[in-house]
């Protein structure tokens, strides 16, 4: 048994139960220590990530491969950059308690068991790991009505996903026999056509997993929650475990029902389409930002999945591309969400920007910066994960799509200039001098997203790898 | 005589689950029957497994089974938590009054 294959996950889990074994001694003061020891244990779990050998643990049940690595690191920057987000504005809210750095522990444990299971039961407990701490963190300004909420919705629509999950498997694990992704791809290829039992199993996990990148038509819970939850979570919402749920998804079609791929490709490209035409046109009349992130993150996602829809090699390095180069851009959109706040009040509102480009030229500078590039204007970064996509969409044929897709992203750029203007054509009081840690993660999304066209080999590279690992 | 096979625990199992869906989208009352109607979905799944397991004289099925009945009894406390914070903010868990947060 090759059990030093989840030494990452061991790593983060120990230092979870230890951080919390210890914080509860002293009285008070507890959360700086804490979330410096999360940011350590999360920096040593990626120096494991990359020094892990690929193989198989577990009778099976568990991978390392190219594909998590590039997964894994991408989830593990998610997670060091959310709490880095989430440190300041906990304090100045009276939030600042350990339990939050504990709890973004553990659901980056989750989140690297999705990105490496390898049967319907790892997978399981990987997503309902990182689903237990998210309904928590949801609601962890619980003397805010509007926090609490959004934890209740959450969980209550998030647990219905479980369930229909699980009726999938228990239907998929059924009429193949087995719950291990080796196991399913033989009886899938072994028979004739494949069980019925099998392919509506299939479209029930698909849902499930649809719910969590919420994919159009399982969105409807994104801009509650995204909008009630404290900013820095629904950052880290936004960023990290999406990038999970993708890799996860990415996985299970590609994997255990690349055999049914017509099924599946229907699916996804019904999904695709909904979501990139929701997220453009639901987001152009929001006036809380919070909520226009939220649509901008559903666009996303539609963007994201033409790259598995098209299910072409082409298409998933693509797909991987643009989920790196969105989690930078968001994590860097969402810090200046972060620091908006005047006179010690943490603002929500579009409009609450004006000004900013005389207050604080050097972050609207950064926001114009991350605005552009989800718009995708070329040469940010955005562009380029854009352009993999659609140059996939059109290279298999799937020419509504891309499309599509173009036609989108040209409305969504409507509501991305549209903060630019406000930010610099707008009077507005100055925000509150934005703090250190903020200014960091400002800097180097943005230099990332600036500079990213100079270097896109590496990425590419990795990209490529990945895909070779997940398809070979 | 009537032997039960299969068929017949996929169909229970079915009930089951289409009648936990509904409880969660038809219910206008109480949080606590969608808590209920999550549990019914959960053990409609079971039900499932352990009949696959049975049929396919596979332990793999019920191991799965216990996962999911460990998980569910976490899933039940994080629900009753945030229920009950929601309840100190709100003072109510109607399901109709679980409006603030609108587009």
């Amino acid at each position: 048994m090759n059990w030093t294959l989840i030494l990452p996950e061991l790593v983060l889990a120990v230092a979870g139960l230890v951080i919390l074994a210890i914080a509860v001694l002293p009285k008070r003061d507890t959360d700086f220590a804490a979330s410096m020891a999360t940011l350590g244990a999360l920096l040593l779990a990626g120096v494991l990530v990359v020094a892990q050998p690929d193989g198989e643990a577990f009778l099976g049940q568990y991978v390392s491969d190219a594909f998590t690595k590039f997964m894994k690191l991408l989830v593990l920057a998610g997670a060091a950059l959310g709490l880095l987000l989430a440190m300041d504005w906990n304090r100045k809210e009276g939030l600042a308690r350990f339990e939050f750095a504990v709890l973004l522990l553990l659901s980056t444990v989750g989140m690297m068991v999705m990105v490496s299971a390898n049967d319907l039961i790892a997978l399981y407990l990987g997503l309902e790991l990182l689903s237990l701490s998210l309904y928590v963190i949801a609601a962890f300004n619980r003397d805010s009505e509007r926090s609490a909420e959004a934890g209740l919705k959450y969980f209550v629509l998030g647990a219905l996903a479980s369930g229909l999950l699980l009726y999938g498997s228990s239907l998929v694990y059924g009429f193949s026999g087995s719950t291990n992704f080796d196991g399913i791809a033989n009886a899938i290829t072994s028979s004739e056509t494949a069980p019925f039992g099998l392919v509506i199993g299939l479209v029930f996990v698909l849902a499930a997993l649809a719910f969590k990148i919420s994919a159009v038509p399982f969105h409807m819970w994104t801009p509650d929650v995204y909008e009630g939850a404290p900013t820095p979570v629904t950052a880290f919402f936004a960023t990290a475990p999406k990038v999970a749920a993708i890799a996860l998804l990415t996985r299970v079609v590609a994997g255990p029902f690349a055999e049914l791929a017509v099924q599946w490709q229907q699916v996804l490209l019904i999904a695709s389409l909904g979501s990139m035409i929701l997220g453009a046109l639901a987001a152009i009349g929001q006036r809380n930002i919070k909520r226009l992130m939220a649509y901008s993150s559903i666009g996303h996602v539609g963007y994201a999945l033409i790259g598995l829809a098209v299910g072409s090699e082409l298409g998933v390095r693509g797909l991987l591309l643009y989920m790196a180069i969105y989690l930078f851009t968001n994590v860097g959109a969402f810090a200046v969400l972060v620091a908006m706040r005047r006179k010690g009040r943490a603002l929500e509102g579009v409009d609450d920007l004006a000004g900013l480009g005389k207050s604080d030229p050097a972050m609207a500078l950064a926001m114009t910066v991350f605005m552009l590039s989800m718009a995708g204007i070329p040469p940010l970064a955005g562009f380029f994960g854009k352009l993999y996509v659609f140059l996939a969409a059109v290279q298999g044929g799937y020419w509504t799509l891309a499309v599509v897709g173009v036609l989108s992203s040209a409305v969504s750029a409507y509501y991305y200039l549209r903060i630019i203007k406000v930010m610099y054509f707008d009077a507005g009081e100055a925000l509150d001098p934005r703090p250190n840690s903020l200014s960091i993660v400002l800097a180097g999304t943005g230099l990332f997203t600036v500079f990213f066209f100079l270097f896109p080999a590496p990425f590419l590279a990795a990209a490529q790898a990945a895909v070779a690992a997940l398809v070979g | 005589m009537l032997s039960i096979g299969l068929g017949h625990y996929l169909t229970v199992s079915a009930i089951l689950f289409v009648l936990g869906i509904f409880g969660i989208f038809l219910n206008r009352k109480n949080i606590i029957v969608i808590l209920m109607s999550l549990e019914l979905i959960l053990l409609s799944v079971n039900l499932n497994l352990v009949a696959f397991s049975s049929v396919l004289q596979d332990l793999t099925g019920q191991v799965f089974a216990m996962f999911v009945l460990t998980v569910a009894a976490a899933e039940a406390a994080i629900g009753l938590a945030i229920v009950v914070i929601y309840f100190r903010n709100r003072g109510s868990i109607e399901v109709e009054d679980i409006s603030t947060l609108k587009g």
